[in-house]
């Protein structure tokens, strides 16, 4: 049976070997650190499914910890030399277009696994889409190693040196999921919904509708996620006011109040994932630089979902 | 009100630029406190959260593919195929995979774009080159903003296409909470209202990716440099 946990073990097994491969890196003074961090990922990994959540909690809060020392580095080697850049061109001529073929074999099986695999009887059903991915990506690994006749270790420590340059960014979407659920423990949504039912002017339909789709923008750029804005705002503003008080209709509400989160999600440094792991992989010197290119679209959109959902939601 | 503590953590660490990790997990600590639990309940919550959203990791295990690729030449064979293409321009080539990012995620493949697989490897690749084969070699803050724009465009299409497939997580969440609310809605009613704003999405990217292209011309061009002219023409 393949299920969730199988492909937590591959990763598991990736993720332990960046941390071998940066202890074993001499030229890298901050090889033990890093080291440490991946092996903890690792073994999150690894062994989610059987630890118990408490010892869980301690590895995450400890890899939040070793971020916060701020000595997480990538290695001077992980710098271009000359002959990488001779052997890409050498490769790119070589190979042409053929490159792409593993490239593009990720989406097309995931496409392939995605529609076919709900019939295979050893699948865990209600994952699909995640087995199809993985099992795309170590399709095209075995086509690409067989096809430039590379070797996996360099494959390895070229996504060891990718993954030293995303960091501990890459790990911030799953302490955000952490955080909703603690706001959710406390209550924070209900305190929330009061708060606002005492501020916002309630007797008019365009204040509302206003309030909620730049409440669930702002919100989502706190948490980073509009998944966990969406409850908290629904509950205090949109289903209270919008629906009871002017009866307007939930599935408008819910659809437009949802895509005015997202806009919210591409304006903030929290949606590290979007946001923050793209400017590391492409490099880019701002770190911010990605947002900063979304930023207009994100607040014409916010405007727009506002007017749509006004001349909407009380309509039909 | 003390349950809210949370918020102005997240705020204030970011304005201090603290590690963005460290602020959140404070934050959650903080929360759980003042919300009384326990803390072996805080920080099972947290291990429970984290070990629950493991599958947030899973696309990291395309990076040994694509770095394989990569080191035998997959960035340059992009470009190379790109600059063979006359009308190809950064607007045009990023605007092509806005739809076709935006229509797939419609249909509820989402997963088949993304930074690490499909931005990092051909589309950032091929908006560069789109602009260096018009105007020559590139100031690298020029690079930088084709980049982070190829990356804007994956995020901005897969944000407003998703939701007008019915069976994708933030349907089913709206679904579920407003089922909790005693509110029964179907998928499809709540997705078929995605589409203005998937359409709104789609115009005002489209334009702001034409206006890139024009600002790209104007930066870029040099009356006077024969090569450049050439290129324009």
């Amino acid at each position: 049976m393949i299920r969730l946990e199988s492909l937590y073990v591959v990763a598991g097994l990736m993720f332990a070997s960046f941390a071998v491969f940066n202890l074993l890196d001499r030229a890298n003074p901050r090889r033990v650190i890093n080291f440490v961090f991946w092996g903890v990922y690792a073994v999150t990994f690894l062994f989610g499914g059987v630890l118990p959540h408490f010892v869980m909690g301690c590895l995450a809060i400890a890899l939040a910890l070793i971020a916060g020392t701020g000595k997480l580095g990538r290695s001077p080697s992980a710098g271009e030399s000359g002959e990488a850049a001779m052997r890409r061109e050498q490769g790119a001529r070589r190979f042409g277009n053929r490159l792409f073929i593993p490239a593009l074999l990720i989406p097309a099986v995931t496409l392939v696994g995605t529609l076919t695999l709900k019939y295979v009887p050893f699948i865990e059903t209600k994952n699909v889409t995640l087995i199809s991915l993985v099992l795309a990506t170590l399709v095209a690994f075995a086509v690409a190693l067989a096809m430039l006749r590379d070797s996996p270790t360099h494959a390895l420590k070229g996504a060891r040196h990718t993954m030293d340059a995303v960091g501990w960014a890459a790990i911030l979407p799953q302490m955000l999921a952490a955080l909703g659920a603690l706001f959710a423990a406390a209550g924070v949504g209900h305190v929330v919904s009061e708060l606002v039912t005492n501020w916002i002017p309630q007797n008019s339909a365009f204040a509302v509708v206003a309030a909620y789709t730049f409440g669930m923008a702002l919100f989502t750029m706190i948490m980073g996620n509009a998944f966990a804005a969406f409850p908290v705002m629904t509950a205090g503003i949109g289903l209270p006011l919008i629906v009871h008080q002017f009866h307007g209709n939930p599935a408008i509400l819910g659809a437009i109040g949802m895509l005015s989160g997202f806009c919210g999600t591409l304006m903030t440094p929290m949606a590290a994932n979007f946001n923050i792991v793209p400017a590391a992989l492409l490099e880019l010197s701002d770190k911010n630089g990605v947002i900063k290119a979304q930023w207009p679209t994100a607040v014409l959109l916010l405007i727009v979902n506002t007017l749509l959902m006004y001349c909407f939601v009380f309509r039909f | 009100m003390l349950v809210l503590i949370g918020v102005p953590i997240v705020v204030i660490g970011f304005a201090l630029r603290l590690n963005a990790l460290l602020v959140v997990t404070a934050a959650g600590i903080a929360t759980g406190v003042a919300g009384g639990l326990h803390t072996v309940e805080i920080v099972s919550a947290f291990g429970k959260a984290f070990a629950d959203n493991r599958y947030m990791g899973l696309v990291w295990l395309t990076l040994p593919v694509i770095a394989l690729l990569e080191r035998n030449g997959l960035r340059e064979q992009a470009k190379q195929l790109i600059s063979r293409v006359h009308a190809a321009t950064t607007g045009r080539v990023l605007m092509l995979y806005f739809v076709i990012r935006q229509i797939t995620a419609a249909l509820g493949l989402t997963s088949l774009g993304g930074h690490a697989q499909m931005v990092r490897p051909l589309i950032a690749p091929m908006a560069e080159a789109a602009a260096t084969k018009r105007h020559g070699e590139l100031p690298d803050a020029v690079r930088q903003q084709i980049r982070a724009n190829a990356s804007a465009v994956d995020n901005i299409a897969v944000f407003f296409g998703e939701d007008i497939f019915i069976a994708i997580q933030s349907i089913l969440l709206i679904k579920g909470f407003l089922e909790q609310n005693g509110i029964v809605v179907e998928p499809l009613e709540v997705s078929v209202w995605a589409i203005p704003t998937a359409l709104a999405a789609l115009i005002i990217h489209c334009v702001r990716l034409k206006l890139l292209d024009h600002r790209l011309s104007r930066s870029l061009y040099v009356p006077g440099t024969a090569r450049r002219q050439g290129a324009a023409s």
